[in-house]
Order: structure tokens, then sequence, then C-alpha cells
């Protein structure tokens, strides 16, 4: 009787420290950033850095201005955005609803094996094939640009955004589906004014989770966008990103140094950014449970 | 009532239904005449859900469905003669459970109409007429405004009824329409039906033999996929010719 409370007691107490372990680990990073990053604020005022134009961490003075960062980042989600929504929306319509149930299981597990494509394989092919191809179709002194990356990260998105949104259409319940079929709708009138409806919590949800992992990802756009560090005026310019800048500069610096603290920081913003997008998804995702 | 003279509305023949490997309706040939009521009873899993579903074209969008034989509405081929949209509009359903759109109860009943993109000149006379034929007009005449799903259960069927009457079919499945409405919703909705067998042929799928043999004018027992029987109510529940629907209908099994 003994042995099997003290058991009981060892197994609870296991999946308790299992339990708070990831949000233990979430603090602590974030802990790590502040102690790391709040250093830089003694030389640099927070709006200084946060609107200036101008990152140029190694001359003297340095500069640490990370609009242009910011800007590129957003230049870069906003166009894997526009590219991969609708697209990811389409197929997923596709899929739950048009396709054939053996189409339907080939395009599933290609999709899944999209997402498990390492982003770095992933920019190389981008390297190799769209980089040459835009400045080519552009004809641009460099293909290293916006909309390289933006490609390249929808195509990385796509699957997030496919399958949740697969999934909310399916919970969609039959009953509105028949019901709109029985009143002699069609197929189409049926998904855009009936299914649609139903699944648009999961749908936006979808689409955010999508765009955390585009603004996450660092690899694949070190690799296309051209990594200048210039308030970007169109797609077809090279851009940095924030996350690009943390990943070639890292190495590179002194520890302690003012850029040392510039890069956590940029860390912190970067951690803010995905975290209100999460948050955003959850809401939504939770909606659609409702 | 003289079979011969009566008017055929749907043929069967031959039909048979498959899910994979699982056989939903065999060999079922039947005709279904004008302005009758068919009750469709049988017990679970007996294929009398997908031999109505079939009739609106229902299953299509269904996986794995497979089908074979010929169905004809008024001598044409349903899969080869006539559009799934425009059979749809001849052959309205309604379900086991009224799911009213969130719209207020005029709009449910457009909602059809609208989409059809018939004449917006009539919309008014359409409410009335569908309303009144599904026996509601009389309760919401006063407040079409109000949202429909704020209907009782039976108030919402009745709904749906008059929202497929919109579209002024010719035949009317209905799909265990009182299997989640209390008596006397139940007997308000078979009023209705027997009302509209004036102007309308009626397929009734039920799982409650009472009610088939209290609005049918022919009763259907479907068991394993296969048509056990087919016949006058009066007939069917008094001198069945088949053992297996004497046990059904005295309920010794199903």
């Amino acid at each position: 009787m003994l042995f099997r409370k003290i058991k009981e007691f060892f197994i609870e107490q296991l999946i308790f420290f299992s339990g708070i372990a990831s949000i233990v680990f979430v603090l602590l990073i974030f802990f790590f950033l502040l102690k790391e990053g709040l250093g830089l604020f003694k030389t640099v005022g927070l709006w200084d850095f946060l609107s200036g134009q101008f990152w140029y961490p190694i001359s003297d003075p340095p500069k640490f201005g990370i609009l242009p960062l910011i800007l590129g980042s957003l230049v870069v989600t906003l166009g894997a955005i526009v590219i991969a929504v609708p697209l990811g929306i389409a197929a997923a319509f596709y899929i739950a609803e048009v396709a054939s149930p053996r189409v339907r299981d080939v395009l599933k597990s290609l999709i899944e094996i999209l997402s498990a494509i390492p982003s770095v394989v992933l920019g190389f092919i981008g390297m190799m094939t769209l980089v040459p191809f835009i400045k080519w179709i552009f004809d641009l002194p460099t293909g290293l640009t916006a909309l390289a990356g933006s490609l390249l990260l929808a195509f990385m998105a796509l699957p997030t955004i496919i399958s949740i949104s697969e999934d909310s259409i399916n919970a969609v319940p039959r009953e509105y589906k028949e019901g709109a079929i029985a009143l002699g709708a069609t197929h189409w009138q049926t998904l855009y004014r009936v299914t649609i409806f139903g699944a648009l919590p999961g749908i936006i949800a979808a689409s955010m989770l999508g765009v955390g992992r585009v603004i996450g990802e660092t690899m694949a756009v070190m690799m296309l966008t051209g990594n200048a560090a210039v308030i970007p005026q169109s797609l077809l310019e090279p851009v940095r990103t924030l996350t690009a800048t943390i990943a070639a500069e890292m190495g590179e610096t002194v520890k302690g140094s003012e850029h040392f603290y510039a890069l956590f920081v940029i860390g912190i913003v970067l951690f803010v950014i995905s975290f209100a997008i999460n948050v955003t998804a959850d809401v939504f995702l939770h909606k659609n449970r409702k | 009532m003289p079979r011969s003279e009566t008017k055929v509305k749907f043929s069967l023949h031959d039909v048979n239904i498959r899910y994979k490997t699982i056989r939903a309706v065999k060999d079922l040939s039947l005709n279904i005449y004008e302005h009758e009521i068919l009750s469709v009873i049988g017990p679970a899993n007996s294929g009398k859900s997908s031999f109505l579903r079939c009739l609106n074209r229902l299953n299509d969008f269904e996986a794995y469905y497979h089908q074979t034989g010929q169905i004809c509405l008024e001598g044409k081929d349903i899969y080869r003669q006539i559009s799934a949209e425009d059979l749809r509009k001849r052959v309205g359903m309604i379900f086991a459970l009224p799911i009213p759109l969130p719209l207020t109860i005029r709009e449910n009943v457009l909602y059809g109409p609208r989409r059809a993109g018939m004449s917006r000149r009539n919309f008014e006379q359409i409410v009335e007429d569908s309303l009144t034929a599904a026996s509601l007009w009389d309760e919401v005449k006063d407040r079409l405004d109000t949202l429909g799903t704020k209907l009782s259960g039976g108030q919402q069927q009745r709904l749906c009824i008059a929202r497929m009457l919109a579209l002024q079919p010719e035949v009317i499945l209905f799909d265990e329409p009182c299997s989640g409405l209390d008596p006397i919703s139940t007997a308000r909705v078979e009023e209705t039906m027997l009302e509209l067998k004036e102007k309308h042929t009626i397929v009734l799928v039920t799982n409650n033999t009472k009610q088939a043999a209290r609005v049918g004018s022919r009763t259907a027992f479907f068991l394993m996929g296969e048509l056990v029987e087919v016949g006058d109510t009066g007939g069917i529940f008094t001198a069945p010719r088949d053992q297996r629907t004497n046990d059904y209908i005295t309920g010794r099994f199903g």
C-alpha cells in the first residue's frame, strides 16, 4: 500500500514538473533576453533604437537604428502572406472539398513532406533557382531581393496554412453543407456562402500561425534577401530582416559590447512580435472550438 | 386507387449502392407515384437513408460512394439528363435536425429564391405562400424579421419546410423529420405533410412505424439494403406478405 502511494506521489510530481517546464523555460528565456538586452539602454534611447534609420553597429560612432530591419522583416513577411494565404486557403478547400479520397491522401502526405524540408535546403535551392530567375525576369543587378525571400517563405508557410485550414473546413458541420446543397445551391455557392463562414476562425488562425513561422524564419531569408540594412523602397531590393541580423552578427561581436546588447534587444523585439501573433491565432482557434 | 392511372414520378431500376465494400442498397427497383406519401421504414443500416439521399443526389459528395442502376424523374435520368442543381430544386429535402440559417424568418424563406436568381417582385408573395403551406404563417406573420433560430424546435422544422417550399419543388424528401420533436410538434408536421400531399409527392423515411402508418399512402420496408416489401399502408400494417415485415412492425426485432 505504502509503495503504491509513493509511486503515485512521484508520478504526480513528475507530470507536474513536465507540465510547468515549458512555462519555466519561456520565462527564463524572456528574463535572459531582458537581462542581456537592457544594458543597451544605458547609452541608446529606446525610441532612437526603434526608429533610427541607420544600422551601422561597427562604425565609429556606431549607430543602432533597427527601423530598416523591422521594415525588412515586414516587407518580406507581407509579401509572403499575400502569396501564401490565398494559395493556402484555396489548396485547403481543394483538399477538403473537391479532391477525390485518393488525391487527398497523396496531397496531404506531400504537404507533410514539404513542411519537413530543412529551411537551409530550401534556401539553397532558392539561391540556385529563384534568385537567378528573379534577376533575369526583372533585369536586376542582383536577384537577392525581398521578393525572393517572400516567395520562399510563402512556400514554407503553406503547409501550416493548408493543414490547419483544412482541419477547420472539415470541422464545419455536415448538416450545414447538406442543408445548402439540398436547397439547390451549387457546390461553389455552398463553399463561399456556408462553408467558408463556418471555417473562418480556423482559417484566420492558420494564417496567423503561417505568419508566425515566416517572421521567425532565419536561414532561408539570410541566404536569399541580400542582407542590405537599408529601408526598402520596393520588393525588388535587397533587405535585411531582424532574424538574419542576429544570426549574421552574433558570431562577430564582442561579448558585453553595445553591439552585443543591441542584438539581444532585436531578439526581444522578435519575441514580442511572435508572441502577439501567437496570442491572436490562439484567440481565433479558441473561438473555433466554441 | 388504381395505380395504372396515377403518374409515375420517380422510377428506380436495379439501383445498387456501395460504400467501398459495404453494400447499402441492393437491386432496388421501385416506382414512386405522384401525390402519394411513400413511407420508408426499416431498422438502422437498412439502406433507407441511402435510398432517400440518392433521389436528390445528395450522396454525390460522399467519399467512396458508388452507385449503379437507373433513377428517372418523370422519365428523365437524374444523372444524365438533369443537372444536380436543377434536380435539387425540384426535389427538396427536410433533415432530422432543423437548421435554420442565422437570418430572419423572411430571409430564411427567401434564401433559396435569392440563390436561384428568382424575380424579387414576387418575394413577399413567396414568403406568405411558403409559410402558409408549411402551416407556420399564422404563428409568425407579425414577426417575420425576428431570427429564425429563435423559434421553437417544431416551428424551426416547419420554417425549414417553408424554406424548401419557396423553391416550389415537385417532390419532398423527409429524412426522419420528427425525430427531435415532441408529440404535439410532430402532429403539426404530420398535418403539414398531409396537406402538402395535394400538390407534392412525398417520400418519408421514419423510424417511427406508427408515423408511417398515420401518414403514408404506401409503405416500403427495407432490411439490410433490400426492399422486402412495398404496398398500401393498410395492407402492410394489417396483413404483411413477408414474415420479416411482420416481425418488424410488431416489434419483434429492430
